[in-house]
């Protein structure tokens, strides 16, 4: 068996299917993918838990088949969280300096940042990230490590994500039924973004869309840092649904359709087609337009993509998103969805690649995957934080702590 | 059979461009005539009309028609409105020689009784029948005179805006507001009466009053047509400097107006003014832009004239008219088509120049609404409301929480939403 100290595992409760990613990280600190379950989901709705003992079922089919794939023992896991509750925004936070010198001291820092944390949401929210953003010393922009430096205010800028509380928790505690410990709950979209984009891309601003079974959940970085992040409880499900409604046909065939057949462009080869539906015997029980199929995906894609861009230019980040588009979840499957995209956010889109981790290739090439990597991503950047830091006494303080806790 | 008619009826001539009667019906509608006749109505003629002698007697109307026969026994119509009915509908050649020479008539009835109920829409068609213009101010009874007073009421309601160019309707219960616990009930007859009497001096003065800003008679039919279950008036005065101000503020408190809530509920709202030789027109626009404050979503007829005798005064009526739509009514009579010719004839000669400040489409709008009074009817008949069959089934979702962006609910399919038609 491997020494598991050094294995990550991402976990995401998403409204279609659970996802397991097992990472290990080397050395260098990269991540190495090692191993994958997935079980389709049940008892999930827009990215929320409506029945717990269905999506507790599923989660441990993903969490078994992860272990045998990986032969590991998963312990702890990151665990995504999205749903429609979930907000982003921005907080300031001021500290003054009052060193003799005017010097700016790491104290200062935590200072400053417990300050930006200290927020007022209502008391059933809690917050999920408190990302740091730039500092600010006396006003100067563009700061992103002003220790050592001069000055008589020091101020930074969090961006900060938070979402009801229970809501919140019941992912956490269907987790913890499972004997598992939860490091730390992460929200979805941001996972996404980490396990696409590079650092260049941050840079330079970037737009990250995941369009999943039940959420579609999106953030922008800009200047190297989160900028914006939104959830929409809008996704691949209201697709099939309302290609169930339009095409008058069951659910699960509507999904099959989707998968089969769709297209977020309506394709004008397919104008005028149609498809016959068969039973199990072959027999056939109902013709379908291929062109209303794709007309009512694209309308629904559409408008996913317009809400996002209204978001966008209402917040005022248009202009910042330099490298442009990129797209996952399930939905990026869709055929065409780049070309949809394009005209509506005004932006280069394309489907993105998960450059930032190696291992098994099978696994990195899915959209689907993404955000369970990007978690496990989100865990491998905060051990090597943590374990960059620590002096030698607390180092084997840790070592035999994490020894007494595994006994 | 016997009829009395105890003074001939002669149309009295008079020096204004048209001839004015106003008749009073039963018990309420004779009593209230009463009132009438002691204010300054210079130049109509009143006409009595009852089944019940000892109220005619007490009159001083200058006409006063006697209905009775035999059936009756003298004991009046008992309540019974088919009873009035059917005796004005058999001496209906008296009641129509009664309205011959007059270019309006105003009917004032207490409907829920019999002879209110019974003749008025009978004398409504007589006076139509000789080409009169017909408004009707009636009361409805109070609430505690029981429902039978009540239906009765309604029902005489829908005769006579089926046949009558207008309806002005006050339901007595309304009055309540204006009365407390100490008032007698004679007092509280008396102010329902009075109330009565305001409307119809508004209506009066608005179209005897030379208008600087005219009114046209027609104007008021098409406003009331169709609406009146619910339409509201009320009549205010007031004087001094700061009467513009004053009397917006009265016309809000009124209690007929529901405290200003009539006016913004109302659809079409018509607005008198009228003022001596110092009525200046920043006045008339500081109280017309109140009001339309007050009813954003009306469409405003405004008049104004100069009464030379109101010095120092001014007094508005409003008339506000609420579209209700199951008070439609029910049975056109034929003689509509008539009056339809008769009107647009008549039209370009009564019409003096006016000068409106409501916009030109909408006069346009009441015009045509006023003219095809009947296609109109036969239309609204005709059309078959829709269903609400097309339920919007939301599928996996329903039971979860809706997503709703900017008050769309987006859990139902977005083609459905944007109408996009699957053929």
């Amino acid at each position: 068996m491997f020494d598991d100290s050094n294995i990550i595992v991402g976990l995401e409760i998403g409204t279609s299917k659970v996802c397991v990613v097992v990472g290990e990280q080397n050395a260098e600190g990269g991540l190495n993918i090692v191993g994958v379950g997935q079980s389709p989901a049940r008892g999930v709705r827009k990215g929320e838990i409506v029945d717990a003992a269905q999506a507790e079922e599923c989660v441990r089919n993903a969490i078994v088949e992860a272990e045998q794939m990986a032969d590991v023992e998963i312990r702890n896991v990151y665990l995504g969280v999205t749903g429609g509750h979930i907000r982003g925004f921005n907080n300031r936070g001021v500290h003054p300096v009052v060193s003799a010198d005017r010097e700016i001291s790491e104290d200062d820092v935590q200072d400053v940042i417990k300050n930006a944390k200290a927020i007022n949401l209502p008391a059933e929210n809690t917050v999920v990230h408190a990302v740091r953003q730039h500092f600010f010393v006396d006003g100067q922009d563009g700061i992103t490590n002003p220790v050592g430096m001069l000055g008589a205010r020091l101020e930074v800028d969090v961006h900060v994500v938070h979402g009801i509380t229970n809501r919140l928790q019941n992912a956490v505690r269907l987790v913890k039924g499972l004997q598992l410990e939860v490091d730390e709950i992460v929200f979805n979209g941001l996972a996404s973004s980490l396990a696409l984009l590079t650092n260049e891309q941050k840079e330079l601003g970037a737009l990250v869309i995941d369009i999943g079974g039940g959420t579609t959940d999106y953030v922008v970085y800009a200047d190297g840092v989160i900028k914006y992040t939104g959830a929409l409880a809008l996704g691949g499900d209201h697709v099939s649904n309302d290609l169930g409604h339009g095409l008058k046909v069951p659910l699960s065939r509507a999904e099959k359709l989707k998968l089969e057949h769709g297209s977020a462009l309506v394709d004008e080869a397919m104008k005028g087609r149609t498809l016959t539906i068969t039973n199990e015997l072959g027999m056939p029980l109902k013709t379908i337009n291929v062109e209303h199929l794709q007309r009512i995906m694209s309308l629904r894609l559409e408008e996913i993509f317009q809400i996002v861009a209204q978001d966008l230019e209402q917040a005022g980040l248009a202009d910042y998103l330099r490298a442009g588009v990129f797209l996952c979840g399930g939905c990026a499957r869709a055929p065409q969805i780049a070309k949809l995209a394009e005209p509506i956010l005004q932006m280069p889109v394309s489907l993105g690649q998960t450059n930032s981790v190696s291992g098994l290739k099978s696994a990195l090439d899915q959209p689907e995957f993404v955000t369970a990597i990007g978690l496990a991503k989100f865990g491998s950047l905060k051990t090597r934080k943590r374990e960059g830091k620590p002096s030698l006494a607390q180092g084997i303080k840790g070592v035999f702590g994490k020894l007494l806790q595994r006994s | 059979m016997k009829t009395k008619t105890e003074i001939p009826a002669t149309p009295l001539e008079t020096t204004q461009t048209r001839t004015i009667k106003i008749f009073g019906v039963g018990g309420a509608g004779v009593s209230l005539l009463e009132a009438l006749n002691g204010e300054d109505f210079a130049g109509a003629a009143f006409v009595a009309v009852n089944t019940d002698a000892p109220s005619l007697a007490a009159s001083s109307a200058t006409v006063k028609i006697h209905l009775e026969t035999k059936l009756l026994r003298g004991l009046g119509t008992g309540g019974d409105p088919e009873r009035g009915r059917a005796i004005a509908e058999e001496q209906f050649a008296i009641l129509k020689t009664a309205c011959e020479g007059a270019d309006v008539i105003l009917i004032v009835a207490g409907l829920g009784g019999g002879a209110g109920s019974g003749i008025s829409p009978v004398l409504a068609r007589a006076a139509k029948e000789t080409g009169a213009l017909v408004l009707a101010f009636v009361t409805l009874p109070f609430l505690c005179e029981g429902n039978r007073r009540q239906q009765q009421a309604q029902q005489s309601l829908e005769q006579l805006k089926s046949v009558a160019d207008g309806v002005i309707c006050l339901p007595s219960q309304k009055a309540f507001k204006l009365i407390d616990e100490n008032t007698s009930v004679l007092d509280t007859f008396r102010i329902t009466g009075g109330l009565l009497v305001e409307g119809v001096r508004g209506v009066w003065q608005l179209l005897t009053r030379p208008g600087l800003i005219q009114i046209h008679f027609n104007d008021l039919c098409a406003l009331v047509r169709d609406r009146h279950s619910e339409s509201a008036f009320a009549f205010v005065e007031a004087s001094g400097a700061g009467r513009s101000r004053e009397i917006v503020e009265k016309l809000i408190a009124h209690p007929l107006l529901d405290e200003g809530r009539a006016l913004a509920e109302s659809d079409a709202v018509l607005v008198s003014l009228m003022g001596g030789k110092d009525l200046t027109m920043a006045e008339v626009n500081r109280v017309m832009e109140q009001i339309g404050r007050h009813c954003e979503h009306a469409q405003i007829i405004m008049g104004a004239a100069v009464d030379v005798a109101m010095k120092n005064k001014l007094s508005v009526t409003v008339i506000a008219a609420k579209q209700n739509s199951n008070a439609e009514p029910m049975n056109v009579s034929g003689d509509s088509t008539e009056q339809v010719s008769r009107n647009s004839i008549a039209r370009p000669a009564r019409c003096v120049s006016q000068p409106q400040t409501a916009a030109l489409e909408q006069r346009e709008q009441l015009l045509k609404q006023h003219a095809s009074g009947r296609g109109r009817k036969a239309a609204s008949k005709m059309r078959q409301t829709q269903l609400p069959l097309a339920i919007i089934s939301k599928g996996r979702f329903d039971k979860s929480e809706p997503t709703i962006h900017k008050g769309e609910d987006l859990d139902i399919p977005t083609y459905y939403r944007r109408g996009v038609v699957l053929n």
